[in-house]
């Protein structure tokens, strides 16, 4: 099956909130255990919250994927902010550019199945998600 | 403009969080809740997070910044009501909210707060 792919802005915080309400709908919809569903739900929203404070705004993508093992869902965060200069030092828990307490990127990436970053100073930040069923 | 209401009730101030917060939100009822401490002289504040579906590093660093304001502002905080699945993610996550006090529901949080200000005023304080 083709995967549905869906993209929301992440310009305000209410745009946070939009998004994570869509990421638990579509979990739901796809049968995520309760606590599945918070986890990615939580993940979600360090990382939009990231694009928008961090990035300066950017967009957040819903795939659903579906295969003969396997149901997930995979999210890609994109900004074009101004990139992580040290993205190792970012996933540090308690590192902090901007007067949060450093957990988004860290916490993140311990709650789903999958995590990638890609990121160069000057070119924005791609932070990819995905947690399976 | 959008607000998380605070009833008063004798000492205490309660507040039920029933909506998916927006980041401004939070930091007005953080900004809210220590002003009326302050302004209501309260000795203790509940907050019920029971319909919340998740708390993340935003929430939960605003759940204890209340907590440690109104400590410094002479008022107990309880939270009352955290969904099991959101206490395993916030645990997950790197926040253990290490320092709130937590009780499963209203009542029992109703009962924590009673206790601690009366052995607050047995030490004549």
């Amino acid at each position: 099956m083709a995967p549905e792919a869906e993209t929301l802005p992440l310009r305000t915080s209410e745009d946070v909130v939009i998004a994570r309400q869509q990421v638990r709908a579509r979990a739901v919809e796809n049968g995520f255990s309760l606590i599945d569903q918070t986890k990615l739900v939580t993940a979600a929203s360090e990382l939009a919250r990231n694009a928008l404070h961090y990035g300066g705004g950017g967009t957040m993508t819903i795939e659903v994927f579906v295969d003969d093992r396997r149901r997930g869902i995979k999210l890609t965060f994109l900004d074009e902010g101004p990139g992580i200069v040290d993205i190792a030092l970012a996933l540090k828990d308690g590192y902090t550019t901007g007067g949060g307490l450093g957990l988004g990127l860290g916490g993140a990436k311990r709650l789903v199945n999958e995590f990638g970053i890609e990121s160069k100073p000057g070119s924005g930040t791609k932070v990819t998600i995905a947690r399976w069923r | 403009m959008e607000r998380i209401p605070i009833l008063k009730m004798g000492n205490y101030l309660l507040v039920t969080i029933q909506v998916d917060m927006h980041d401004r939100l939070a930091m007005t009822l953080q900004d809210d809740l220590t002003s009326k401490v302050v302004n209501t002289r309260a000795k203790a504040v509940l907050i019920d997070i029971s319909a919340l579906e998740m708390v993340d590093s935003f929430i939960g660093r605003m759940i204890a910044n209340i907590a440690a304001m109104a400590r410094i502002l002479d008022a107990e905080t309880v939270v009352v009501g955290m969904r099991p699945a959101v206490a395993i993610t916030l645990v997950e996550l790197g926040m253990p909210l290490k320092g709130v006090r937590t009780a499963l529901d209203v009542e029992k949080g109703m009962a924590l707060l009673r206790d601690s200000l009366l052995t607050h005023e047995d030490n004549g304080a």
